[in-house]
């Protein structure tokens, strides 16, 4: 289990896709979350998002501004990362070459999934250090306040954010196993991140009470309530209060068990091919 | 305790039958070679034997132990199968890692597949010889006792091949016991001390390669050569003379050359050639396995 650990940590630290993935999560947290609503604040002109204003920003709001994008963008990329992890094993063939050297194929999934969970934590920090060094820089050049959240409520939002990006990767790294491979699975994980759940929660809902009601069960809404509880600003993509913070955190925990143990399921059944 | 035990091995995919009672037992220090048509079954066992895929039926024992525990087994299935984005030491380090081997032994195995001076290049950028070497090195991280290679010399240029085998030898004569699946006769005669060949799923002669290839008789030149075959038909019975190509072949001891010689001479036949006939492997291998291939 601690060398297949090690071996996973390797494989990912040097695969240049990883940190592409997260490179893109950056530059794309930072545009969308910091400089389009800060550009949007002081020189837009009237939009949905405008009556945020500069507050949206600034360090004081750095946890729900944040957290805002797991539900459904930085979801997508982390569901991308789960899927690559995984299914690049049955792509490149390499689980025979893996377990010929003799660990089960529960300890090296045991090693994979625990090394996700620690790329979801860096992940999540990195995030948290773009909106720290962007509001900062913000607040200077515009004379605000450079208050933070309380250290409570700083932890209590990265221990959100983290529990829902590894809920992602999970989610991807099932994907992976299901179906044996990376092209079909991340093409579907992506479906359902960016089509299906807007689909169910924009058009579905809205039409039928017992899709209203199914929905708070699903993984986005439940990411994205809880994300809404933590601050983030109602109105972007997948933030929605359709259930409180406790429950909303029931679901998405519910739903990484439920994915590592049909993982673990699923590839100790089958044969490798 | 014998490296390698299947009873009754047996493997279906819904209606097809990939592998079917398979007995076979690989005895310690010897290499063994596994021969068979394109999709006869071969990898399939492989497979089952390291655990890979269960077994419809029957039973797999590797050094008396079900499948599952490979301490002491190396393994290449099917070819080389690595990560694309990492040196060919860092796959080795990776696997180290899982196997729970010491760094050190990379180096070792670099060395006796003689990769060391490419180790640090990406393994995306090797040639297929490359990477099958690459293969072989990784199955020898742990220093098995029994090592199982699918194929080894597969897309290796002569001189990769002739390196790969004298490599098995050597594995083989310093004491560890070798399963190698081949598709090529001459590969399989060079290298191992028993051959067993499967087709359509089952194995159907199990032998040493001396005993397969045997001393089957003389090949005879006489003129006239019908007169010699009408003469030997007489002396031997029908069935063990046939003309071949303008000659004789004859299924007698070869030990009785001396005698056969004198009757044909006496009985008015000039004889310009008499050897030992050897069974063409290939033509024993085209019998048991009935010619065909499996590949589809």
């Amino acid at each position: 289990m601690v060398g297949s650990f090690r071996a996973e940590l390797v494989k990912l630290t040097k695969r240049p896709a990883v940190w592409l993935l997260l490179g893109i999560a950056l530059a794309l947290g930072a545009l969308f979350a910091y400089v389009i609503p800060y550009l949007g604040a002081t020189t837009g002109t009237a939009g949905p998002t405008a009556d945020r204003g500069l507050a949206a920003v600034l360090p004081a709001s750095i946890v729900g501004n944040t957290l805002a994008g797991y539900p459904v963008f930085l979801g997508a990329l982390l569901v991308v990362l789960g899927v690559l992890f995984v299914g690049g094993e049955y792509g490149w063939g390499a689980w025979k070459t893996v377990l010929t050297q003799g660990p089960s194929r529960g300890a090296v999934l045991a090693g994979k999934l625990s090394v996700l969970t620690l790329a979801a934590l860096g992940f999540v920090l990195a995030i948290f250090l773009m909106g720290t060094v962007a509001s900062l820089l913000i607040a200077a050049a515009e004379d605000a306040s450079m208050t933070f959240p309380s250290a409570f409520d700083i932890l209590r939002g990265i221990g959100a954010g983290w529990l829902i990006a590894t809920m992602w990767t999970m989610f991807g790294a099932v994907l992976g196993i299901l179906l044996r491979g990376v092209a079909l699975a991340v093409g579907l994980g992506l479906v359902w991140m960016l089509v299906v759940q807007n689909l169910i929660s924009e058009l579905a809902a809205p039409l039928l009470p017992w899709v209203d009601s199914a929905q708070r069960g699903l993984p986005g809404p439940g990411a994205g309530s809880l994300v809404s509880s933590l601050g983030a600003p109602v109105g972007t993509p997948g933030v929605e209060a359709v259930l409180s913070g406790g429950p909303a955190t029931v679901v998405v925990a519910a739903y990484l068990v439920g994915f590592v143990a049909l993982g673990a399921v699923v590839l100790r059944r089958r044969d490798i091919l | 305790m014998e490296p390698v035990v299947c009873e009754k091995l047996t493997k279906r995919y819904g209606e097809v039958v990939a592998v079917q009672d398979l007995d076979l037992v690989v005895r310690a220090g010897e290499v063994y070679g596994f021969l068979g048509p394109n999709g006869a079954g071969k990898t399939t066992t492989l497979r089952m034997l390291l655990g890979l895929v269960r077994p419809t039926g029957g039973k797999v024992l590797l050094h008396g132990r079900p499948p599952g525990d490979l301490s002491g087994v190396g393994a290449m299935i099917e070819g080389p199968a690595f990560y694309p984005y990492l040196s060919g030491r860092d796959n080795l380090r990776v696997l180290a890692s899982y196997a729970g081997v010491e760094a050190r032994r990379i180096d070792v195995v670099l060395d006796l597949v003689d990769l060391a001076a490419r180790s640090r290049h990406k393994y995306a950028t090797y040639s297929l010889g490359m990477k099958q070497r690459l293969g072989v090195a990784a199955a020898l991280l742990k220093d098995p006792t029994l090592l199982i290679l699918d194929e080894p010399t597969n897309g290796l240029d002569p001189a990769g091949m002739a390196d790969m085998r004298a490599l098995i030898r050597r594995l083989g004569a310093a004491g560890s016991t070798v399963l190698i699946s081949s598709h090529l006769l001459a590969e399989v005669s060079q290298i191992c001390d028993r051959v067993g060949i499967i087709a359509r799923g089952q194995l159907i002669e199990e032998n040493s390669v001396a005993e397969l290839r045997g001393a089957a008789g003389l090949r005879i030149q006489a003129t006239p050569v019908e007169h010699a075959a009408s003469w030997l038909r007489l002396v031997l019975g029908t069935a063990a003379v046939t003309v071949v190509d303008g000659g004789l072949d004859v299924t007698v001891d070869p030990a009785r050359a001396g005698e056969i010689n004198e009757s044909l001479v006496k009985a008015g036949v000039s004889v310009s050639e008499l050897r030992p006939r050897e069974r063409d492997l290939e033509q024993v291998f085209l019998e048991l396995t009935g010619g065909e291939s499996n590949g589809r």
